[in-house]
């Protein structure tokens, strides 16, 4: 048969048939075969950072986890296990790109070299976001499921009419492609050639809802096409390949080729935040068979069967590590100290008399509490 | 030889040619604004409000976009951080309902949530309200929901001298600015002065000044209360009317200065009543003039139904007649008693 004009233009839009793979579970690398585009092995220096910023990033999501337990955070999303997402997609940007970051991206945030700190304020509850969006291009975790993809499209066609050479990437999970706000977004993104990058770390569970339970699509990356947008699928558990994708979803945006969606398939370990019982929805056979998949212990066996990493390289990450936990609990401990009237700082830039009014009376009753001692 | 004439400052324009001015002025002094919905490019939207802008800007600065008032409220909050200054459109006022998530989540909320590190210096133009003959959907009164969302600033101009110069006080704005039109005054028309600044926003109007009773409204039920007030007049009632412009901020000294100078007080709103703008204003007015009233705060608003079909509108909507018992109702003949409250000696 006949291969048509339109069938390129088709062709260039599909996802590779399997999740694009560099490096298998036991650290061997994979030969590349079938996929859509040409994926190249990253360098080893790219390789070797992306995997010291795993290290550092679960252990500060283990002590966030451990925060919670001790009641220094009021809710946790973990991300441990999605790793590779997380750190290999910080690591592909640079930093004029922006970022929409979920609730469950603080690792991804921690690894673009926000304060932790600042970076767990959300969750601490003592302010809704502790770091400046502006200064690290970087909005604030949102809550509202596939809200901010919107925002990042917006922006992405902003930073097209400045004409600079940067993206906006939008992260997601599996549940949140079922939004109204998904669609919108990668419908908006594509319409006006916007580079924004819409990285889906398909974790198989919306809280306790398994992806089956969330679509009939064989994969989200899938759903970009319908967009006249390009897409990739990728193990999401392999950091090179994440770079891989990243790299070539990054020259897509720059070239003027407009938006690109990626689906990561990868596993969230723990729960969906602390709150919540995993194993009312999962088997452990399941969870036991994802450990396998760990995507520091891969990236650790390939470097390590290469001459890239030996074990004082690896004890003196593992050290930074452990330093980055202590100085995170050690501040996490101290109470933090929040003024009340600040309250009624930035309701507005230009404040209304109903506010003033308000601010009035809350600095009566404080001044009223201190006349008595209280 | 031909002189060219400076363009008169004063023109004489409709309620939505004066919108169109706002925009072609506030387009040609600032290139970060850009304007763009459903149907706003070519065709100059529904409305014609933005009529010829992509002719004389571009596409690049007046366009479509895909049909989808969310996408459109996002977009616009993403351009923003990339410093620009985006107005857009929703076709009507129930059709913004899709985009209220991003309204009330993000809009609103953007810089108090991130310590005012991000300014969202937009504008969402919601032309509201019926009296026109519209189909479902096409005639909500949805002040109330923005005006109860802290952070937001709502404005609902009512002539076109204040269309003119508060959208251009919006768009300067570094708040979010929802700018609710009212439709069945699009087709007013006004002298307009562009060339200097009119009435600031966040101070009410004494669009009519009268001594015996307040009747404050705002948008598309100033020309009925004003009506309402010429009717009472020749019944021997002086009723002042307050135009209140921008519903958030609101105005209290005017309005109370107002009622305490009448000691009666309607308030007039086409929205259906309960839990609405009209009765926050009965409310407000209760707590800080309880001593100069001489009777209860009433409403005249619109019926707690959906808005009805479009034969069935003039008996939803607030009229001269409803407006008269009104005030008929405000126990005419007794003359406030202020001494047992202490306020006059």
């Amino acid at each position: 048969m006949q291969t048509t004009t339109q069938d390129v233009a088709v062709e260039a839009f599909l996802p590779s048939p399997r999740p694009v793979q560099l490096i298998d579970p036991t650290g061997a690398e994979v030969t590349q075969e079938g996929t859509r585009r040409p994926y190249a092995m990253p360098t080893a220096d790219r390789l070797q950072d992306v995997w010291r910023h795993m290290v550092l990033g679960r252990r500060f999501d283990l002590q966030a986890t451990a925060l919670t337990k001790q009641g220094r955070l009021a809710v946790y999303p973990s991300s441990r296990g999605q790793e590779a997402c997380q750190v290999g997609v910080m690591r592909s940007l640079t930093t004029r790109d922006w970022v929409f970051p979920t609730y469950r991206e603080s690792m991804a945030l921690v690894t673009r070299g926000i304060d932790p700190v600042e970076v767990l304020t959300l969750l601490r509850g003592s302010a809704h976001c502790g770091y400046d969006p502006m200064k690290h291009r970087t909005a604030a975790q949102c809550t509202p499921l596939a809200t901010q993809l919107v925002h990042a499209a917006g922006t992405a066609d902003g930073l097209r009419r400045r004409g600079e050479d940067s993206v906006a990437l939008g992260f997601i999970g599996d549940g949140a492609t079922s939004e109204g706000d998904f669609h919108e977004a990668l419908n908006f993104a594509a319409v006006f050639d916007a580079p924004a990058i819409f990285f889906v770390q398909n974790n198989k569970y919306a809280i306790s809802v398994p992806l089956s339970k969330q679509t009939k699509a064989p994969s989200l990356a899938y759903k970009a096409v319908g967009y006249g947008m390009a897409c990739e699928q990728v193990d999401g558990n392999d950091p090179a390949a994440v770079l891989a994708v990243m790299d070539a979803a990054l020259r897509h945006c720059r070239g003027g080729s407009g938006p690109f969606l990626i689906e990561a398939h990868t596993y969230r370990m723990d729960a969906h935040t602390n709150a919540d019982d995993a194993s009312r929805y999962r088997s452990g056979d399941e969870v036991t068979a994802w450990l396998d998949r760990d995507p520091i212990a891969r990236l650790e066996a390939y470097l390590r069967a290469r001459g890239l990493l030996n074990d004082d390289q690896a004890n003196a990450v593992r050290q930074e590590a452990e330093a980055l936990a202590t100085d995170l609990r050690d501040r996490m401990n101290v109470d933090p100290q929040v003024d009340p009237m600040s309250l009624f700082d930035n309701v507005f830039s230009q404040s209304t008399p109903q506010v003033e009014q308000a601010r009035a009376m809350v600095r009566a009753e404080l001044d009223a509490d201190q006349e008595e001692g209280r | 030889m031909t002189t060219l004439e400076a363009p008169a400052a004063t023109q004489t324009l409709t309620f939505s040619k004066a919108i169109n001015q706002a925009l072609r002025d506030a387009m040609a002094h600032d290139d970060n604004v850009l304007m763009f919905g459903e149907d706003v490019g070519v065709l100059g939207g529904v409305f014609r409000v933005t009529d010829g802008l992509t002719k004389e800007f571009g596409e690049e600065r007046c366009f479509d976009t895909p049909l989808a008032e969310s996408g459109i409220v996002g977009f616009a909050i993403g351009l923003c951080y990339t410093g620009f200054r985006p107005v857009v459109e929703m076709q009507f006022d129930a059709f913004a309902y899709p985009a209220f998530e991003q309204i009330a989540s993000h809009v609103a909320k953007m810089h108090n949530r991130t310590n005012g590190s991000v300014s969202l210096p937009m504008v969402i133009r919601v032309p509201y309200a019926g009296g026109i003959g519209g189909v479902e959907h096409h005639c909500d009164s949805s002040e109330g929901y923005y005006a109860h969302t802290p952070g937001l600033k709502v404005y609902t101009p009512a002539t076109p001298e204040d269309a003119y110069w508060m959208l251009r006080a919006a768009i300067d704005d570094p708040d979010p600015v929802v700018f609710m039109e009212p439709k069945v005054a699009y087709w007013n028309k006004a002298d307009v002065d562009t060339s200097a600044p009119g009435q600031p926003v966040g101070e009410a109007a004494v669009r009519r000044p009268g001594k015996d009773v307040t009747l404050i409204t705002y948008g598309p039920s100033l020309a009925i209360s004003l009506k309402a007030a010429a009717a009472a007049a020749e019944e021997g009632w002086d009723v002042e009317v307050i135009d209140l412009r921008s519903i958030v901020p609101l105005d209290d000294r005017t309005v109370m200065e107002s009622v305490r100078h009448t000691g009666r007080c309607i308030v007039v709103s086409e929205a259906q009543e309960f839990a609405g703008v009209a009765g926050e204003l009965a409310a407000r007015i209760t707590e800080q003039c309880f001593h100069s009233l001489a009777a209860p705060v009433l409403r005249v608003s619109g019926l707690p139904l959906p808005y009805p079909a479009p034969m069935l509108e003039h008996t939803y909507l607030p009229g001269v007649d409803r407006i008269l018992d009104a005030i008929e109702r405000l126990q005419w003949d007794d003359e406030p008693d202020l001494t047992h409250h202490g306020v006059q000696s």
